[in-house]
């Protein structure tokens, strides 16, 4: 019924403009539909995002179509975004008529049979199951735990990704239905730019994308420049590794992003905006332009916006794969398709940016907090959080914990509680050793400071930095040196190579991580490259400081942070690398040896099959050894043996 | 008229922010920038070859040489790197002989290192032409490209 459903579309838009308590009877009963209230038929809910058809989704959505048919069922099949629970991929969702929603995990393929046949037989399986999502409209299943209940989701505030994973992305009609859109038409019914900018600031909203701007003060500053045509810039060019949230906002609530934008160049009036995305992003791109064409459909976009003589057209840039693009300037020089470098500032992008026009450039995250704040109000918006950080702040938890995903906690949470609480503590009951938050632009926090709380200024404080929201939980397996020196390869690759601060000198400081961590046989027999490493530390110090004082952007000032954050914390192990030669977690592969336990082996021979360099040698039964020199230490061996007969050093 | 001209005829009027856009279309059209068409795309927007090579070379999307069948992308994000995505960098090095950013020489196979995928909880992450393989270890490598390559005797 495409005809109807375009015309509820419509009508629900037009009502924008009234409070929904003046909604038509119909209308309401139309909203309780795309609330999943009132279900004709069963819907079958599966998380299609990047990481769930990384974990087999696409499978499981084909698997569950086909089951349908071949069972003659009558039920809806929805694609819904990332819930966040990414070690539980992939995730199927069932709701029937009446009934709550019921979540299960890693429903693969081959686990679709046994659940659906289950499910329609009127039998919830323990197996799998996550929990109930709950809602006083519907009939409660007994003895099924609520979802809200669940660790990884009790410890969540979510207001940014309160509708990932549960509305269908592509769906105005969901995204209405969940109060979206209403601040918008509020605030154009009732707000002039000026105020909106006042009512931001007075939220006391910080820019999520690492530096922490006042939302609202950048804004103003970008109003107060008077021009004809001014650009709104959404910064999706998420290049900071182990971050992922903006990637899951978009793909699994496009709309209250747009709502942000539009609500955002309504109030520095800007007509033109542009959304600056990763080309490594497929999927948002497709959600992301779906979404655009619907609100240009609907009159949500283009000229004269719900009858406010307001006009936006929101265009759509892809990315070219460059981390420094991240960077405001770097990144309008990017869109007017120079190369990606940054430019002085002053003149601040608020007076000539885009096209030399006033420009004003947000974060994914800054944005989606938008829509919320315009709807319920500043006051709402810092019910919660501390003193200077306000509302919440999402994490792409990854690394060495048991529960990856993604998350949303208040800020001012202690990290302990995300990796003890919500991640569900360390995997394999390894020891926690430290957390890197903030990329390449951030530190690491030890131990002595799980307690720290997530704030701007107290992260700053251990020499972190709250970053964008990427947050790696390592364990004693990792060496922090390897660490540094992954973060260093980044940052001199992706150094543009316009100021000699940030081109020459990371490239020095990845050149002495190196020649700490060879062994030395590779080492240069010269004189000057064991001088090098006994000066290390104190020369990685200095060329760090004169980096931070002299590069140009962000991205230099920012880069030699890990090091340094490292060396503040783990001084010990850059130590033992340097004087005696050994990496204490075993990882930097030039310093280690790997050699079997002849007590322990019983030659099984499990490892000589999976070397992949043929470096272990001996006939079954036997104890084996290993050839250090074709060893290529890939730990396979240590991997696989059942009998922890391998010894690293 | 090819498929070059109908790219650049959306382009009317273009000016050089279009350039970027119209390199990511004639790269996904022809999987490589090749010389003629970055002439081709400089006489039409009037900017000199070195100006456009200067900006294709500053991006990691771009490349000059046409890509193998099988495009294998390794995820080198923080998470996968924890992971251990070196080793299994390495293992692919090895199995393929190739580097990154090479392409082997029956044309198979093109490896290449990604700043990160964005599929963080499921480290270490690679893709083969788009297809996601997650929680890769080294030992899995030999069975990962073993069963690519038995696809292309198939399709021989």
């Amino acid at each position: 019924m495409p005809n109807t459903s375009t015309n509820i579309r419509s009508e629900l838009v037009q009502s924008l403009n009234k409070n929904p308590g003046d909604w038509s009877q119909d209308l309401q009963d139309e909203l309780k539909n795309y609330q999943h209230k009132e279900l004709e038929k069963p819907i079958i809910y599966i998380g299609t995002g990047t990481c769930g058809l990384g974990a087999g989704a696409g499978d499981t959505l084909k698997e569950v179509k086909d089951y349908l048919e071949r069972n003659d069922i009558d039920a809806e099949v929805k694609e819904v975004g990332c819930i966040g629970f990414c070690v539980e991929e992939p995730l199927v969702d069932i709701q029937l008529p009446g009934r709550t929603r019921v979540g299960f995990s890693e429903i693969t393929e081959d686990k679709v049979e046994g659940l659906l046949d289950s499910v329609f037989n009127g039998q919830i399986p323990a197996e799998h199951l996550v929990g109930q999502f709950k809602d006083q409209d519907l009939e409660p299943y007994e003895d099924i735990d609520y979802i809200e209940d669940h660790p990884f989701f009790r410890n969540q505030t979510r207001r940014v990704l309160e509708n990932c994973g549960r509305v269908e992305p592509t769906s105005l009609e969901e995204y209405i239905a969940q109060d979206g859109f209403q601040g918008l038409a509020k605030i154009l019914r009732t707000t002039t730019p000026e105020e909106l900018c006042d009512l931001i600031k007075d939220s006391g909203l910080r820019g999520r994308g690492g530096a922490g701007f006042p939302t609202g003060l950048k804004w103003k500053f970008a109003l107060d420049n008077a021009a004809e045509q001014k650009y709104f810039i959404c910064n999706a060019d998420e290049g900071d590794p182990g971050a992922f949230m903006d990637r899951a906002v978009i793909e699994g609530d496009p709309y209250r992003l747009l709502e942000g934008m539009i609500l955002g160049s309504y109030a520095i009036g800007a007509s033109k905006a542009i959304v600056y995305i990763r080309a490594e992003y497929p999927l948002a791109i497709t959600r992301l332009n779906h979404a655009i064409s619907v609100l240009k459909e609907e009159g949500l976009l283009g000229d004269n916006i719900l009858n406010s003589g307001f006009n936006l057209e929101i265009k759509i840039k892809k990315g070219a794969g460059a981390f420094v693009c991240g960077e405001e300037t770097a990144m309008i020089n990017s869109i007017q398709g120079k190369r990606g470098m940054p430019s002085p500032r002053p003149p601040y992008p608020a007076e000539k940016g885009l096209f030399n026009k006033p420009t004003n450039i947000n974060n994914v995250e800054t944005l989606a907090n938008v829509p919320g704040i315009a709807r319920n109000g500043p006051e709402w918006f810092k019910s919660i959080g501390t003193e200077d950080s306000k509302g919440t702040k999402v994490f792409a938890v990854s690394g060495d914990v048991k529960n990856t995903g993604l998350l949303e906690v208040e800020m001012g949470v202690r990290l302990k509680e995300i990796v003890y609480n919500i991640g569900g503590g360390i995997a394999d009951d390894n020891e926690f050793k430290a957390a890197q938050i903030g990329g390449p632009s951030g530190g690491c926090v030890p131990k002595q400071h799980l307690d720290i709380e997530i704030d701007y200024e107290t992260l700053q404080e251990v020499g972190a930095v709250m970053g964008s929201g990427g947050l790696v939980i390592m364990d004693e397996n990792t060496c922090m040196v390897d660490v540094a020196k992954f973060f260093m390869d980044f940052i001199q690759r992706e150094s543009c190579g316009k100021c000699i601060p940030c081109r020459e000198g990371t490239r020095r400081m990845l050149d002495t991580l190196k020649a700490i961590t060879r062994s030395r046989s590779q080492e240069d027999k010269s004189k000057h490259e064991s001088l090098k490493r006994f000066k290390s530390v104190v020369y990685l110090k200095r060329l760090a400081n004169v980096i931070q004082d002299s590069a140009h952007c962000g991205l230099g000032q920012t880069g030699p942070n890990p090091v340094l954050s490292t060396l503040r914390w783990f001084r010990d192990e850059y130590e033992k690398h340097i004087y005696e030669r050994t990496c204490p977690a075993g990882v930097c592969k030039n310093l280690i040896t790997y050699n079997v336990d002849e007590d322990k082996c019983v030659g099984c021979t499990l490892c000589a099959q999976k070397c992949p360099s043929d470096a272990i040698k001996g006939k079954q039964q036997v104890p084996h050894y290993i050839v250090d020199e074709e060893c290529v230490r890939c730990g396979q061996c240590v991997e696989v043996c059942r009998f922890d007969a391998i010894n690293v050093k | 008229m090819d498929s070059i001209d109908s790219i650049l005829e959306k382009y009317p009027n273009a000016g050089r922010d279009s350039l970027i856009p119209i390199l990511q279309e004639v790269q996904e059209e022809e999987n490589y920038l090749s010389k003629d068409n970055v002439k081709r795309i400089g006489k039409y927007l009037g900017l000199p070859t070195s100006k456009i090579y200067g900006v294709a070379t500053f991006y990691n999307q771009f490349r000059f040489e046409a890509l193998g069948n099988y495009h294998i992308q390794i995820c080198r994000g923080t998470a996968c790197h924890v992971k251990g995505s070196e080793q299994v960098l390495e293992e692919f090095k090895r199995e393929l002989d190739i580097e990154p950013g090479e392409t082997s020489r029956n044309g198979d196979f093109s490896l290449e290192i990604v700043s990160c995928i964005g599929a963080c909880g499921l480290a270490p992450v690679i893709t083969v032409n788009g297809e996601v393989h997650s929680k890769v270890q080294p030992g899995d490598v030999k069975d990962i490209i073993k069963n690519y390559r038995e696809e292309v005797k198939e399709n021989a």
